[in-house]
C-alpha cells in the first residue's frame, strides 16, 4: 500500500473511476492543464484527454448547470468549484435544480453528480477562501453532504459519491490536503454515504466531529487520556446529510457526555442539529449539558486572526473538561 | 499603432415568410410535409383552446395559478416541430403547446396546475425536461445535455426555451458562453413576448435585438416573426441542421406577444394598454396560418369545424379524467418520495411520523 496525501488519494479515486466508467467526466476551472489549483486532478487530462477533463470558462453557475444537464443525460459528472466560498455563485443551480430534478420529475430524471470543493480555514488564504458553510447544503432536501477527514476515507467516499444516484456535495479540507499521509490501497475501496465511524473508543465522554476538526478532536482525546486519565470516544460523522445518528446516540447513552466540534459558525450549525438529536434520543442518559465547540458567528477572519476562530485543541479540552466536571 | 476599426463579419437577419394577413413569400416557403402542416395546425389550435379552457377552470377555482400561452403557439410549435423524438427539449414554463407536442398529456398539465406533483411525472425516455420556473436557469442544462450528446457521438440536438426577461439573467450569459466555447448542438429559442410581467422589452436591454446577443458568444443569432409558424420552422430547421452537423449553437429570437396575462395572478391593465394588445391580436399566429392552409387546400371550413369539435372533446375528456384522478392522487405521504433514489432513514422516520399522526387523526 502506498502512503498518500489526501490530494493524491482523491486523484487516485478519480483516476480509477474514470478508468472503470466512461460516464465519469470532470469539469471546472483550471482542472485540466493546471490539474486544479490544489492539483487534485493532476495528470488526468494527460491520461483521459480534453474530452473527459474540461477546462471550463470561469463561471460557477455554468459549471454546475452544465453538470446537471450531463447528469440528466446519463453521465456521471464530477465538477470542481475552486473554493467553497465561490459555490454560492451556483447555489441556485444546486438548490433549484440539482437537488430537485428527481422530485420535480417524480423519479423521471435524476442528477447523479458530485460537486467537489475545498472548504475550511487554516491555510493563510484571502477572504472567501476559508469558509465552512456545510450547513447550507446539509439543510437542502435532495442533496447529500460528505466531508472526509483523511486520505483513505476521502478516496473511499469519493468513489462512493461518484457511484451514488443522487447529487453529492463533497467538501475537501484544504487544511488536510497535504497535512499527513495514510496507507491507501491500490485496489478498490468504498465507504457507505450516510454512515459515521467510531475512530477512538472510550467510556467517559463522546467527541463528535468531522472534516478538518477531526485532528484537533483526536489530539484532545489523546491529551485527555494522558493528562486526565479520561477515555474519550471519538466519532467521525463523515456524512452530514443524511446524518447517521445511530453511533453517537449509542455512544452518548454509554458515556452520558457529549462535545460536538465543528469549524462552521455556531448558530444553526450542524452542532445544533446533532445536539437536538441527542436531546431527542439520549436525554435521560445525559449527565451534563452537551457542549458545542465551534467557529463563532462571524465572517471567517483573515488569517492573522483565524486561529482564534478555528476551534483548536485548547478550546476542545476546555469545554470537554467543563463537561466532565458537571455532575 | 493607429486606432483601427475591427471588422466584425457579423449581421443579424430578420425572417418573415407569412405576413399578418397570411400573404406568403413563396421564395422563402419551407418544404414541410402536408402531414406536419396539419399536425402544426391542430397543435396550435389545441394549444389555444386548451389555454382558454384552463383560464376558465382557473377563474372557476378548479385549478390554481398557471401561465397562459395564447399568442405564442407559432413560436413554440414551429420550433419543436423540427425535432426528432431522440432530440431533447428543455423548457421554461410557458411552452405548454410544445410540451404537448412532445408527448405531455393534457391531464398532466391540469394536475400540475392544480397542485398535484403527479402531473409532473416525466419519463426519462421523453427527452423533455419538466418545466423550470426560476427564470433563465434551465438553459445551462441544455448545454450539458448538448455536450453529452457530442460526447456520445450522436447527432441529436437539445432545444431550450426562455423569454425576453431571461436574457437579463446571468445564467443566460453563462449558458450562451459555454455553448459557444464548447460548440454544443443547442438551439436557444427566445420567445420574446415583449413583457416580463410588467417590464417591457425596451427596458430589459438596450440591445436593438435579442438575436444579436448570440454574436458576442461566437455563434449565429436570427430574429424571426414569432407569430409566423413558417418562419419559426424555417429558422429552427436550419439551426437544427447546423447543430446536427457539429456546427454548434444558434439563438433564434421569436418576436411574439403574450396576449394574455403573465400568470392568472397578474393584471396586465396595470402596465399596458388594451390598444397595444388589440394591435397584436391583429397579428394572430393562428389565423394567418389557417389562411395559408386554406390557400394550399389543406383545410376548409368543414374541416376546421370538425377539428374544433375534436379539440373541444379532447380537452373535455382530459378535464374529466384529471378531475377523476385528483380524487385518487394527493396522498400526503408521497411528499417524501423521489427526493433520493432510496429514502434515507431520517425521511423514512418523518414519513412514518406523519402516517401515524394522520391515522390517529382519522380514528378520533
Amino acid at each position: 500500500m502506498a502512503k498518500l496525501t489526501m490530494v493524491q488519494a482523491l486523484n487516485l479515486a478519480l483516476r480509477q473511476e474514470m478508468e472503470k466508467d466512461d460516464r465519469v467526466v470532470l469539469l471546472g476551472e483550471d482542472v485540466g492543464r493546471d490539474g486544479g489549483v490544489f492539483r487534485v486532478t493532476d495528470g488526468l487530462i494527460d491520461q483521459f484527454g480534453e474530452e473527459r477533463v474540461l477546462d471550463t470558462p470561469l463561471a460557477e453557475a455554468g459549471i454546475v448547470g452544465m453538470s446537471i444537464g450531463m447528469a440528466v443525460y446519463g453521465l456521471r459528472p464530477v465538477c470542481e468549484i475552486q473554493f467553497s466560498g465561490f459555490s454560492y455563485e451556483a447555489f441556485h443551480q444546486i438548490e433549484n435544480h440539482a437537488a430537485r430534478m428527481r422530485w420535480r420529475s417524480q423519479g423521471g430524471f435524476s442528477v447523479p453528480m458530485v460537486l467537489r470543493t475545498p472548504y475550511s480555514a487554516g491555510v493563510r488564504a484571502l477572504e472567501h477562501h476559508s469558509e465552512s458553510r456545510e450547513a447550507y447544503y446539509a439543510h437542502t432536501p435532495g442533496l447529500k453532504m460528505v466531508i472526509p477527514s483523511g486520505p483513505r476515507m476521502a478516496r473511499a467516499l469519493l468513489v462512493s459519491a461518484i457511484r451514488d444516484p443522487d447529487p453529492v456535495i463533497f467538501y475537501e479540507s484544504k487544511a488536510l490536503y497535504r497535512a499527513f499521509r495514510e496507507e491507501v490501497p491500490e485496489e478498490e475501496e468504498t465507504f457507505s454515504i450516510g454512515k459515521s465511524q467510531i475512530v477512538r473508543e472510550g467510556k467517559d465522554v463522546t467527541l463528535i466531529s468531522y472534516g478538518t476538526m477531526m485532528r484537533p478532536a483526536l489530539e484532545a482525546a489523546r491529551i485527555l487520556k494522558e493528562k486526565d486519565g479520561v477515555e474519550a470516544e471519538v466519532i467521525d460523522l463523515l456524512t452530514l446529510s443524511p446524518l447517521d445518528d445511530s453511533l453517537f446516540t449509542e455512544s452518548v447513552r454509554k458515556t452520558g457526555r457529549a462535545v460536538i466540534v465543528h469549524e462552521a459558525p455556531r448558530s444553526y450549525g450542524p452542532g445544533a442539529e446533532i445536539l437536538s438529536k441527542l436531546v431527542d434520543r439520549s436525554f435521560y442518559y445525559l449527565e451534563a449539558p452537551v457542549a458545542r465547540v465551534t467557529g463563532f458567528d462571524v465572517v471567517t477572519p483573515l488569517f492573522s486572526r483565524e486561529n482564534y476562530y478555528i476551534p483548536g485543541v485548547d478550546r476542545i479540552l476546555l469545554e470537554t473538561r467543563r463537561t466532565l466536571k458537571t455532575h | 499603432m493607429p486606432r483601427t476599426k475591427i471588422d466584425l463579419p457579423y449581421h443579424v437577419d430578420h425572417l418573415s415568410i407569412l405576413d399578418a394577413e397570411g400573404n406568403l413569400d413563396e421564395s422563402l416557403e419551407p418544404q414541410i410535409s402536408d402531414d406536419v402542416l396539419n399536425r402544426l395546425y391542430s397543435g396550435m389550435l389545441l394549444g389555444r383552446r386548451f389555454d382558454e379552457r384552463l383560464l376558465n377552470l382557473q377563474r372557476q377555482g378548479r385549478i390554481g395559478t398557471f401561465p397562459p400561452i395564447s399568442g405564442q403557439e407559432a413560436a413554440q410549435l414551429g420550433a419543436v416541430a423540427t425535432l426528432r423524438d431522440t432530440d431533447w427539449m428543455v423548457p421554461a414554463f410557458r411552452e405548454t403547446a410544445a410540451e404537448i407536442w412532445r408527448g405531455r398529456t393534457l391531464e398532466s398539465v391540469i394536475l400540475s396546475n392544480n397542485g398535484y406533483s403527479e402531473g409532473a411525472q416525466t419519463s426519462e425516455k421523453s427527452h423533455t425536461l419538466p418545466v423550470s420556473i426560476p427564470v433563465g436557469s434551465q438553459m445551462l442544462h441544455a448545454v450539458g445535455i448538448g455536450w453529452s450528446i457530442r460526447y456520445r457521438k450522436k447527432d441529436d440536438v437539445a432545444m431550450t426555451f426562455f423569454g425576453d426577461g431571461a436574457t437579463s439573467e446571468g445564467d443566460f450569459h453563462e449558458a450562451a458562453n459555454f455553448a459557444g466555447v464548447f460548440q454544443v448542438p443547442v438551439i436557444f429559442i427566445c420567445q420574446n413576448n415583449q413583457w416580463a410581467i410588467s417590464l417591457p422589452r425596451s427596458k430589459q436591454t438596450r440591445s436593438q435585438t435579442l438575436a444579436q446577443k448570440a454574436l458576442a458568444y461566437g455563434f449565429p443569432g436570427i430574429q424571426v416573426d414569432g407569430n409566423d409558424v413558417l418562419a419559426v420552422y424555417a429558422a429552427a430547421a436550419e439551426a437544427v441542421e447546423r447543430a446536427r452537423k457539429g456546427e454548434g449553437p444558434t439563438l433564434i429570437e421569436c418576436v411574439t406577444y403574450r396576449i394574455s396575462v403573465h400568470t392568472t395572478a397578474d393584471d396586465p391593465k396595470r402596465y399596458r394598454s388594451e390598444e397595444e394588445v388589440e394591435n397584436w391580436r391583429q397579428r394572430d399566429p393562428l389565423t394567418r396560418f389557417q389562411k395559408y392552409l386554406v390557400d394550399k387546400g389543406l383545410v376548409n371550413d368543414s374541416k376546421i369545424d370538425a377539428l374544433e369539435k375534436e379539440v373541444t372533446e379532447k380537452i373535455q375528456a382530459a378535464v374529466d379524467n384529471a378531475e377523476k384522478q385528483m380524487k385518487q392522487f394527493g396522498d400526503p405521504l408521497d411528499m417524501f418520495d423521489h427526493l433520493y433514489a432510496d429514502i434515507p432513514p431520517h425521511l423514512a422516520e418523518q414519513k412514518e411520523y406523519l402516517s401515524k399522526v394522520l391515522s390517529t387523526g382519522n380514528e378520533e
